[in-house]
């Protein structure tokens, strides 16, 4: 019963999950459970497995082996076709490079987020993400006329224009001073918790898991790291340790 | 959004690669463009003002000279034929109608023509004002004359000598304007038409020295050359033989000339049909690049929308929709910049008293001209859409 009743809206889970390269080597990913709401860091050094994760949740990549459940959806079963659709619905993804359209000003930039998904164009749910996240002032200006901290918000306002039940963010704080740093991972954090969203963080910065202990948020902490499986083999083995507040 | 108008923003998002396209694109199919009207306004012209001429017969000579000088107008005779000559085939069973031409004399570079009534009949020309002659010394102006030149109806004038403007005046016999022919879009617009008698008054009295001169003068009476009309299409088989062969005139068909003019022409509106579309191809490869470069600037931007949920038609599509654009854009920029082309030339033969080419026509032709737009568009468009097709958001997470 307990199991069952997990299995809700913006829940994450995966066992025994998988994936291998074409070129060879394997990650093996520790079995975790995130309820909605929920925040899970994923911490570890570059090239661990990170952005692989997070390809995975989002239905980008297929895994190799094991089962990995997206807010009550198994990504295994969702068609290549469908999964653009579930995507928008879903996701709502921060990039490490904000890739925000130069040609176009920062209220078309969400204009786009439902061109995308085929939607019509509402300004009033537009503006209303500007303001939650309190850059309604900029909608006018171009990217390239925004610091790097609004630009930040107009991103992760796009992010949750469509309202997502899981927000991944892919490191949100890289290069960011420790003001910044702090700044960034709160919004992140507030904007989430508004959402009743479960928010993703893949990090290598251990600032972020620095804040969340200080301010005593319940989170779930998965370190990703490489270690040999078999010995001479170029099969790595995902070496995860789960730590938090236990309270996640 | 719509798709249209953000791909008309990513578009002028790089104004500089956008402008040199679309002139390329412009020029090229501005060149099509033109080349398609002239060599189509061209044989329409001709054969507009062939119209019902079966055979010329005039002074031997080069048959093309004859049929552009006494069809066309725009050339000088072969020479003068005996009037009894030219009488005696109008009399031949398979003569239908003859239309004498008596040319020589000119108003301002505005050829007079000695004819019958028969002549402005063959082109339908209708009065703008007053009448046909009825006497010698009577002329009818072309619209086209009445307006360079002001002559209108009552208003009397002296021909000079020769065919183009200048040359010795016939200042002691003046003709007189009975009337104005409405625009016909014709040969006739640029001529003075007159009866026959009228050439031979001018001449004669300019001549004679005595009475008894002026009537050896009419007994010697010329005319430039003949226009004729078949009774059956059988006699274009055996009358030009029997023309050139039985009497010291000769006699060409315009049809055939023209046909051997055209291919000449042919020769050189297919040099700059091929220079048209080398343009054209460069128009299409710089299209290629430039979006290929676009789609390799923009592949995050492009990752991202898949990552936002664009299903990956709707990124092929944004780009197809680009290069759409600037056909559209060229397309109507080239059409208007062909047609502007061909007015100046337009303008410029009419100034030329030459060849009379309607101005701002759309023949059929020219829906070559958008299709054209539209291929290059698709074949330039298609890899890059192909790409953008293909582009994987998990670049996205490994662009660091």
């Amino acid at each position: 019963m307990c199991r069952l009743r997990n299995w809700g809206r913006g829940l994450i889970s995966c066992h025994q999950l998988t994936y291998r390269y074409a070129s060879g080597p394997e990650l093996a990913f520790a079995d975790l459970e995130v309820k909605q709401g929920a925040i899970l860091l994923l911490t570890g050094v570059s090239g661990s497995g990170k952005s692989t994760w997070l390809a995975l949740a989002a239905g980008l990549l297929p895994a190799s082996n094991g089962r990995m459940t997206v807010a009550g959806q198994a990504l295994d079963q969702l068609s290549k076709i469908n999964s653009d659709a579930w995507r928008a619905r879903t996701i709502g993804f921060l990039p490490q490079k904000l890739h925000l359209s130069a040609a176009l000003n920062v209220h078309e930039n969400l204009e786009l987020a439902q061109w995308a998904t085929g939607q019509t164009t509402d300004h009033r749910r537009i503006a209303e993400a500007l303001t939650a996240l309190g850059v309604q002032d900029l909608s006018k200006r171009k990217p390239s006329q925004l610091s790097g901290g609004q630009a930040q918000r107009v991103a992760l306002a796009r992010a949750v224009l469509l309202q997502p039940t899981v927000i991944l963010a892919d490191e949100p704080t890289a290069s960011l001073d420790d003001e910044a740093c702090h700044a960034a991972v709160s919004l992140l954090s507030g904007t989430a918790q508004r959402l009743n969203a479960t928010l993703v963080i893949a990090t290598h910065d251990s600032r972020v898991k620095r804040y969340f202990d200080a301010t005593f948020k319940p989170f779930v902490s998965v370190k990703l790291a490489f270690s040999p499986i078999n010995t001479g083999s170029e099969s790595y083995k995902n070496n995860s340790d789960t730590a938090g507040n236990p309270s996640a | 959004m719509k798709t249209i108008l953000l791909s008309w923003r990513y578009l002028w998002s790089r104004p500089l690669a956008a402008g040199l396209n679309l002139l390329l694109l412009t020029l090229g199919l501005a060149s099509i463009t033109f080349v398609l009207l002239v060599s189509q306004q061209i044989t329409h012209a001709f054969e507009r003002d062939l119209a019902g001429i079966d055979v010329v017969v005039g002074a031997k000579g080069s048959p093309m000279q004859l049929i552009l000088s006494g069809v066309f107008h725009i050339d000088a005779p072969t020479g003068n034929v005996p009037l009894a000559a030219v009488k005696e085939l109008a009399a031949n069973p398979q003569v239908a109608k003859l239309i004498p031409i008596s040319l020589g004399d000119n108003f301002r570079g505005f050829r007079i023509v000695g004819t019958s009534f028969d002549y402005p009949k063959l082109y339908g020309a209708t009065l703008a004002d007053g009448a046909l002659w009825t006497q010698p010394m009577q002329a009818v102006v072309g619209s086209q004359v009445a307006l360079k030149t002001g002559l209108k109806t009552g208003d009397s004038f002296a021909g000079f000598h020769g065919l183009g403007a200048g040359g010795e005046s016939h200042g002691q016999v003046m003709y007189r304007v009975s009337g104005v022919l409405a625009a016909s879009a014709s040969v006739l617009d640029r001529l003075i038409l007159t009866s026959t008698e009228s050439v031979w008054v001018v001449h004669e009295k300019d001549a004679a020295l005595d009475a008894e001169d002026l009537k050896i003068l009419e007994q010697e009476r010329e005319l430039t050359l003949a226009l004729i009309q078949y009774k059956s299409p059988l006699a274009a088989v055996t009358f030009p033989r029997f023309v050139n062969t039985t009497t010291e005139m000769q006699a060409a068909a315009p049809a055939l000339e023209i046909t051997r003019l055209l291919s000449m022409i042919g020769v050189g509106t297919d040099v700059l049909k091929a220079l048209a579309g080398v343009l054209l191809l460069t128009a299409g490869l710089s299209v290629f690049i430039a979006l290929l470069s676009a789609v390799r600037e923009r592949r995050a931007d492009l990752a991202l929308l898949r990552m936002l949920g664009a299903p990956p038609r709707k990124i092929a599509g944004l780009l197809l929709c680009e290069a759409l654009w600037l056909a559209l854009l060229a397309c109507a920029l080239g059409l208007l910049a062909g047609q502007g082309v061909m007015a100046v030339v337009a303008w410029a033969l009419q100034a030329e008293k030459s060849v009379a080419i309607g101005v701002f026509v759309w023949p059929a032709e020219l829906l070559v001209v958008p299709v054209l737009a539209l291929g290059v568009a698709l074949a330039a468009s298609a890899l890059p859409a192909w790409e953008a097709y293909r582009v994987s958001v998990f670049e996205l997470l490994k662009s660091r």
